[in-house]
């Protein structure tokens, strides 16, 4: 009698420690799964998305509550990648990219003044004190925070045109129904 | 000579008769060239010329940008009236930089240094004269060529290839070159197997064109190492990956170059421009066209020059017999719709047709029957059927992993296919549509790169202003400390 409880006793320690102990040195910080999306975002924090950066993005899609196509420049490719991670399924075909923008400084109103430049979480934008700015167009990714904070309102956002060299043929459409 | 078989492929009806046998005129010079400054697969060149700069026939008109392009050259004398966009010779339609170049009539030559004999240049004196001339791929790739006559630097190469296939249905200009320029050709392909280093060349010939082998073996007959073949007339003999395996039995590995397992590929048009510009100094600024095709009122083969608008072309041959239900430029397999004939000859364009509604099969599409006949036709040995569901649901993905990026669009699928669907469109689709994905996700790379680099700066530049702010507060106390202590004292 004396040895079962004792034997007991001893095996609830043991194992109830060893249980203290992982818990304490393999402990998880956090939800894995959101660093991982996290890093797959393009961590601009442009906030395109509705929400205040891409941690906070990131956390929501870890959790379901936001679309696995939510982030506008990612587009269908990130899209898809998101959906393989998540193990989701969507339909790529549904996905309506946006069309591609890019920022253009009105050089007739820009006064110089600094403001954008210091939002533009890419470095797109260039120019000193007093002087024009230009948009580096490769590096813009059209998040518009730029646009709220020019006092000129001397920038929008155009599209990107198509080249020869981005140009491709449409996809082709079928008249039956499969 | 034992040749191998080739998977797939198709026999389309010839219609080479149209043309074949017109010899090669020369189109009279028209008024006004537009030449385009992206001609070729690479770099577009950089004019040197300005508007309102008089012209000699010959002078370059804009240099080559980097390790891939090629220059382009005034192809008669003038005056140049403008450099600005204007529609390309693609099937997109957009404008491409454009130098217009307006004839003064005379075609007066620049001063051309004398000729020289090719075989006292070393490989590299070679290359660099080609590249001068502006030579790109004249086959229809319009790929540099001095860059393809320097791969005998990178890889160990043994057998040079001439494609004078001409696989597609109504193109002759091949097969007229070959037959009145045989020796000229020859030459060419002697200068390249000299810019190659190689000693042994295969001089492949579709057994349809008697006329252009017995023309090439005449000519080949005094040189040593120089072997004419003829290849049985299949579509798409002349797509430089399945030539090499017919003549050689060895298959080039998927995404890698003819160069990798010892072989280059040039056209015929291709070696005739070496030998005009290596011997006589000659730029590339005219090529044959076939001008061909059920509604063309007289087929011909055309020397033009290049940037002449393909309405001069289709004017010269008379205009049409009726009106054509499709204008190509290119074969009717692989050519690319003209949607203006505004557009000009470029140095790829072998040749402008005008097909009846009688000529183009345009059937309804129809569902897929699962009957194979597209995986039968495949030159490379892809499902087309499969790859093409996958593509029409949007899984890109699933299509490249079927083989998508090893198709080389022949078409021949979709001439096969009973149901007539787009088999081909959506290859060239999906591969397009993931060419602009992998854009996409390398600007994602981009902005993720600058983001972070951003966040570090801010980051630095906080703790730098920390610091300073530390360093003063401590400078302050110092000195109000040695002041008090003055003060002590």
């Amino acid at each position: 009698m004396l040895a079962a409880i004792t034997s007991l006793m001893l095996l609830g320690f043991a194992l109830g420690s060893l249980l203290g102990l992982a818990s304490r040195y393999l402990k998880v910080e956090g939800n894995p799964l959101q660093k991982e999306i996290e890093e797959m975002l393009p961590g601009s924090q442009c906030g395109q998305c509705g929400y205040p950066g891409c941690a906070a993005a990131a956390e929501a899609l870890a959790n379901s509550r936001a679309p696995v196509t939510l982030c506008p420049p990612g587009g269908v490719v990130l899209a898809e990648a998101l959906a393989g991670k998540l193990g989701v399924s969507i339909d790529l075909s549904t996905v309506e990219e946006k069309q591609p923008m890019v920022a253009f400084v009105n050089e007739g109103l820009c006064i110089g003044c600094g403001r954008c430049y210091k939002r533009c979480p890419t470095d797109a934008l260039v120019g000193g004190p007093k002087q024009i700015h230009v948009v580096i167009s490769d590096s813009c990714t059209a998040c518009e925070k730029c646009i709220d904070v020019c006092p000129t309102a001397c920038i929008e956002m155009r599209p990107i045109p198509v080249t020869l060299q981005t140009w491709h043929w449409p996809k082709p459409s079928l008249a039956y129904t499969a | 000579m034992k040749l191998f078989r080739i998977r797939g492929g198709v026999h389309p009806q010839e219609h080479k008769q149209l043309s074949a046998h017109k010899a090669i005129e020369v189109m009279p010079m028209p008024e006004l060239l537009r030449i385009p400054l992206q001609q070729h697969i690479g770099s577009p060149a950089v004019p040197v010329v300005r508007k309102g700069d008089s012209v000699l026939k010959g002078q370059l008109l804009a240099h080559a940008q980097g390790m891939i392009s090629a220059p382009v050259h005034a192809p008669t004398s003038g005056r140049i009236i403008a450099i600005g966009k204007h529609i390309a010779p693609h099937p997109s339609g957009l404008p491409v930089r454009t130098i217009t170049l307006k004839a003064d009539g005379n075609d007066r030559w620049i001063d051309l240094p004398g000729p020289v004999d090719p075989f006292t240049l070393d490989a590299n004196e070679i290359s660099e004269r080609v590249a001068a001339a502006g030579i790109v791929g004249m086959g229809g790739a319009s790929f540099p060529s001095a860059v393809k006559l320097n791969l005998g630097k990178r890889f160990s190469l043994h057998t040079l290839v001439i494609n004078g296939a001409e696989c597609e249905p109504y193109l002759t200009c091949d097969d007229r070159l070959m037959r009145e320029h045989a020796t000229e050709i020859l030459d060419g392909v002697r200068i390249m197997m000299r810019a190659l280093g190689v000693a042994h060349c295969l001089f492949a010939i579709e057994s349809n064109k008697a006329q252009a082998h017995e023309a090439i073996s005449k000519a080949a007959g005094n040189h040593n190492g120089i072997h004419t073949v003829k290849v049985p007339v299949r579509y798409p003999m002349g797509s430089e990956k399945h030539l090499v395996q017919t003549l050689t039995g060895e298959e080039t590995p998927a995404r890698a170059l003819t160069a990798d397992i010892g072989v280059v590929v040039h056209n015929v048009a291709t070696a005739f421009a070496v030998h005009e510009a290596v011997r006589f100094h000659l730029p590339l600024i005219s090529r044959v066209v076939t001008v061909s095709g059920g509604a063309i009122k007289h087929p011909r083969n055309l020397r033009v020059a290049v940037g002449t608008p393909v309405r001069e072309l289709l004017a010269h041959c008379g205009g049409f017999r009726e009106e054509p239900a499709r204008l190509l430029s290119g074969g009717p397999m692989m050519g690319q719709p003209i949607i203006n004939t505004g557009i000009p000859v470029v140095k790829g364009s072998n040749a402008v047709l005008a097909l009846t509604a009688a000529e183009t099969a345009t059937h309804p599409a129809m569902p897929c029957i699962r009957c194979g006949s597209c995986v039968k036709a495949c030159p490379c040995g892809l499902v087309p059927a499969e790859i093409s569901a996958r593509t029409r649901h949007g899984d890109l993905q699933g299509a490249a992993d079927l083989g998508l990026m090893d198709c080389i669009s022949c078409g021949s699928c979709a001439y096969v296919c009973p149901s007539h669907l787009p088999l081909v469109q959506y290859f060239n689709y999906a591969k397009g549509e993931l060419t602009a994905r992998q854009r996409a996700e390398h600007k994602q790379k981009e902005t993720k790169r600058l983001a972070e680099q951003r966040a570090e700066r801010i980051a630095r530049e906080k703790k730098a202003k920390r610091e300073a702010m530390m360093r003063r507060r401590q400078a302050a106390r110092k000195r109000t400390k040695s002041e008090k202590a003055g003060a002590n004292v």
